[in-house]
């Protein structure tokens, strides 16, 4: 294995490499831009043998996904926000096709207004897609979890497309040391991808009819028993991965959690500063501890129960927000307890929208808030937004 | 006489379209001219529905549903995926004109500005039938539709798409009609050897939507070549053929008549259409005279 | 003890190297043993227009995402900047500004900030490194770092530079270790 500094894009990119895909379409969009960039550079430099195809819009590069994968090629594209917000139509039909596409996202905010910048918007709102989601802290998982991606997604037991989350800016244009896996243990851990069903002329089948009402619910549910399933072997990849690569990961990482009385849910780049932020407030005394969510769908909620449940407060940070509700991560959160006999007080906390930064202060202030709640033993105000400029309201 | 038709039939009897669909006929004659090695892409149509529900299938070639605005994408995935695979197969997007002319021209355009390795078939039937005969931009001047009623039927011409295509710079555009079936075979088979992206444009009268009889779908698509609406040709690297020339073009009238969608039309509209026909087929003569 | 991490900010105009050089710098940190981050400041960066870069290192892995605020020190990279924005905003009391002037370093006064001059630009048109309107001092500047702050080793960023900058990759080398060499540490 190498150590190289490389931004976060050139990891996805580096790490859909390894994976040999077949066919890569493609379209720019900032902050992702650069993994097209780069699968091209390694196509024309004899390094990478796939077909990219440059369309015209995100729409059609998922598409295009579609109609290789059916053909059983692997595939893998990258977008983010107004990207993923066009093919939306698309990632419906890849995961309903059973479609294991991999995409590499730089999880940006959704217009209007306008904004390049990180927040969770762009794939949170494709939750109900049917595809399976990540998010990493760093580029390392970034890398790591495009090879882990591909093997969930092509199990027979699952066969569904996911998507691999990088923070825009904060990720996505970081650099950071990236242990690069050796080329060898990739093509061992990821072999090639062989799907039973395929478009073959040689063996013709139609994919794609209309379901009627006497069938659809069923196509439904069986897809949705697939993405549980898809939890069970999320877990045994984690394991076969750290087996051979070394590196450990799990759905949801605890950190200094076992007698915490405030317990903080991060997902994404935020996970690290939490745990640098609980840090610092441990060594000032106080009992808080930090739990990081890798993998949002399926959505852990089991786990999340049992690494929480005897926290007196779980402060559920969002980097995305469901108007008139709250953030998405919170309320699926509060859900997983609704038929425990005793729970934790649940908090929410809309935080680093549109790039706002998210420092240790902000953490600082949950954990206050938090511990408020406790002192009141209600939470009387269960939506907050985290560091809003007052005077531009 | 020899027969110039395959007989290998590749479309299953019984599929549910309606009587005297013309989608349902050119289908059965592309594939009697592409064979078996050729992958179906067919976007929401009418087309959607005559292939079957699950779990039927009216095709004996693979064949993939799609959304409606990504047909020629698609196929053009599906042709990349077999090329790694060393595939050698015809990748044909079948496509109706609201999936052509209006939702799916952002992809086909990039299809055939990439040259794309597809043949993409739109199966002209001139509305959204599917739906229930609404106007797209396919839909004849004057015609009525359910979203253009007789009182202010459709304000604009039909949208020219074989010279969208051909300004792609693609290796060929052809038009084509269920009343020529050896011309459109021919074409087919010639779209099947050409590498690129091959567009095909045939007319299939929809006897529901055109309010026409069912048993004349075969004579409105000979009208329609008759009378200079819908001529035959085709543009090979650039070069203009046109392949049937009327020598006394039938009045634009006959055709029109045997349609309700057209029955509101007054003497002044069809002498419009009349002059509008003339001018376009000219302009037709005088490229083919030119390029 | 020591503190650990250590933030540096880098300003310079678009187009000159900025991103590069916290790039160059955070590579060179890395093959010393220390975990590290680089950014740019994040958007759009435009030719010409003042921009920021970021560079962060530590002993123990970082865990801190958040941008940097309160760097350790500055770098410099073009003069005409001083006059347009407070490149010195934030820094750390001790910290340290490293300039690329002709100047002397006794000519500036910022606080209790100990100033580094080192003419980049000079450098980098003896080493061909650009043009001379528009010559390429990330290399030069970085040499001058090195010496100034002394947690980066000349050695180390000449491999980084072999490794991060595409081309001219010897004559970059070259200017780092000459503006090493001219800069005078404590």
């Amino acid at each position: 294995m190498a150590k190289i500094t490389i931004r976060g894009n050139m990891a996805t990119a580096l790490g859909a490499k390894l994976c040999r895909p077949d066919v890569v379409p493609a379209y720019p969009i900032t902050p992702s831009t650069l993994f097209p960039e780069k699968i091209s550079e390694y196509i024309a430099d004899g390094e990478m043998d796939a077909e990219m195809i440059r369309v015209e819009s995100e729409h059609s590069a998922m598409s295009a996904c579609i109609g290789a994968s059916a053909c059983g090629a692997r595939v893998c594209t990258a977008s983010a926000s107004q990207g993923i917000a066009l093919m939306s139509e698309m990632m419906f039909i890849a995961a309903g096709m059973r479609l294991p596409i991999v995409m590499a996202v730089g999880n940006r905010a959704l217009s209007a207004p306008i904004n390049i910048w990180c927040d969770h918007q762009d794939t949170i709102s494709q939750r109900d897609t049917g595809w399976l989601q990540f998010y990493a802290e760093k580029n390392q998982e970034g890398l790591d979890l495009m090879i882990i991606a591909f093997k969930v997604c092509e199990d027979k037991r699952v066969l569904l497309p996911a998507t691999v989350g990088i923070d825009a800016f904060v990720l996505t244009h970081t650099i950071e040391a990236v242990d690069v896996p050796d080329q060898k243990l990739v093509d061992e851990f990821l072999p090639k991808y062989k799907p039973e069903l395929y478009l073959d002329p040689s063996k013709p089948m139609t994919f794609g009819s209309f379901g009627t009402p006497e069938f659809y619910q069923e196509f439904k549910y069986a897809q949705t028993k697939a993405i549980e399933k898809a939890s069970e072997v999320i877990d045994e990849v984690f394991a076969e991965f750290k087996e051979k690569f070394g590196r450990e990961y799990k759905k949801i990482t605890p950190y200094k959690c076992e007698d915490a009385d405030v317990i903080i849910l991060t997902m994404g780049s935020m996970s690290g500063t939490a745990r640098a932020a609980v840090n610092k407030m441990r060594e000032e005394g106080k009992k808080v501890g930090c739990c990081k969510l890798t993998v949002y769908r399926p959505f852990p909620g089991k786990e999340i129960v049992d690494l929480t449940k005897n926290a007196r407060v779980i402060a559920v940070l969002d980097r995305d927000i469901s108007p008139g509700f709250g953030g998405a991560l919170y309320g699926e959160v509060a859900a997983q307890f609704i038929n425990e006999s005793k729970h934790p007080l649940i908090t929410n906390y809309i935080i680093g929208l549109g790039g706002r930064d998210v420092l240790i202060e902000d953490f600082e202030e949950i954990y206050d808030k938090s511990i408020d709640a406790v002192k009141k033993g209600r939470v009387e105000k269960p939506v907050e937004w985290i560091h809003l400029n007052k005077e531009v309201l | 006489m020899k027969l110039t038709i395959p007989e290998e039939e590749l479309m299953y009897e019984g599929t549910v379209d309606c009587q005297g669909c013309g989608a349902g006929l050119a289908m059965r004659y592309a594939l009697k001219a592409l064979g078996k090695k050729t992958f179906v892409v067919i976007p929401a149509c009418c087309w959607s529905i005559i292939a079957g529900p699950f779990p039927y299938s009216a095709l004996q070639v693979p064949l993939y549903h799609t959304a409606f605005e990504t047909a020629a994408v698609v196929s053009a995935g599906i042709k990349a995926a077999l090329d790694m695979k060393g595939i050698d197969a015809t990748v044909m997007a079948w496509a109706g004109d609201g999936g052509t002319f209006d939702i799916g021209i952002q992809a086909l355009s990039a299809v055939a500005e990439r040259n794309d390795d597809i043949i993409y078939v739109c199966y002209d039937n001139e509305a959204y039938m599917n739906t229930g005969i609404q106007r797209s931009s396919a839909t004849p001047y004057k015609a009525w539709t359910t979203t253009t009623p007789r009182k202010y039927p459709k304000a604009r011409p039909k949208k020219n798409i074989d010279e969208i295509l051909v300004a792609h710079d693609i290796p060929y555009v052809a038009t084509a009609s269920v009343a020529y079936p050896e011309d459109f075979i021919r074409k087919m088979k010639k779209a099947k050897d050409i590498k690129g992206t091959r567009f095909i444009h045939v007319l299939a009268p929809c006897p529901t939507g055109w309010r026409s009889l069912p048993e004349h779908t075969i004579k409105l698509a000979r009208l329609a070549v008759q009378t200079n609406i819908f001529p035959l040709y085709e543009v090979e690297n650039g070069k203009y053929k046109i392949n049937i020339k009327p020598k006394n073009p039938k009045p634009v009238e006959e055709y029109l008549k045997l349609q309700g969608r057209f029955r509101h039309l007054t003497g002044e509209d069809i002498k419009e259409i009349q002059e509008a026909t003339n001018k376009k087929w000219k302009k037709l003569l005088r490229k083919e005279e030119f390029f | 003890m020591e503190k650990e991490m250590y933030e540096v900010r880098f300003h310079g105009r678009g187009g000159q190297g900025a991103v590069t050089a916290a790039t160059i710098l955070a590579d060179a940190a890395f093959r010393e043993g220390k975990d590290v981050q680089a950014f740019p400041i994040f958007g759009v960066e435009r030719r010409g227009a003042p921009v920021a870069a970021f560079m962060r290192m530590d002993t123990k892995p970082i865990d801190l995402k958040t941008q940097i605020y309160e760097p350790d020190s500055i770098v410099v990279l073009d003069p005409t900047l001083l006059d347009v924005i407070d490149v010195t905003k934030g820094l750390k009391e001790g910290g340290k500004i490293i300039i690329n002037s002709s100047k002397k370093a006794s000519e500036f006064k910022f606080g209790k900030a100990k100033v580094y001059t080192i003419d980049a630009t000079k450098i980098a048109v003896k080493h061909g490194l650009g043009t001379k309107t528009n010559p390429i001092v990330n290399t030069a500047i970085l040499g001058a770092y090195s010496k100034a702050v002394g947690n980066v080793s000349i050695e180390a960023i000449e491999e980084a530079i072999g490794e991060k900058v595409p081309r001219k990759k010897e004559e970059n080398k070259k200017a780092a270790r000459e503006a090493y060499e001219v800069t005078r540490g404590e």
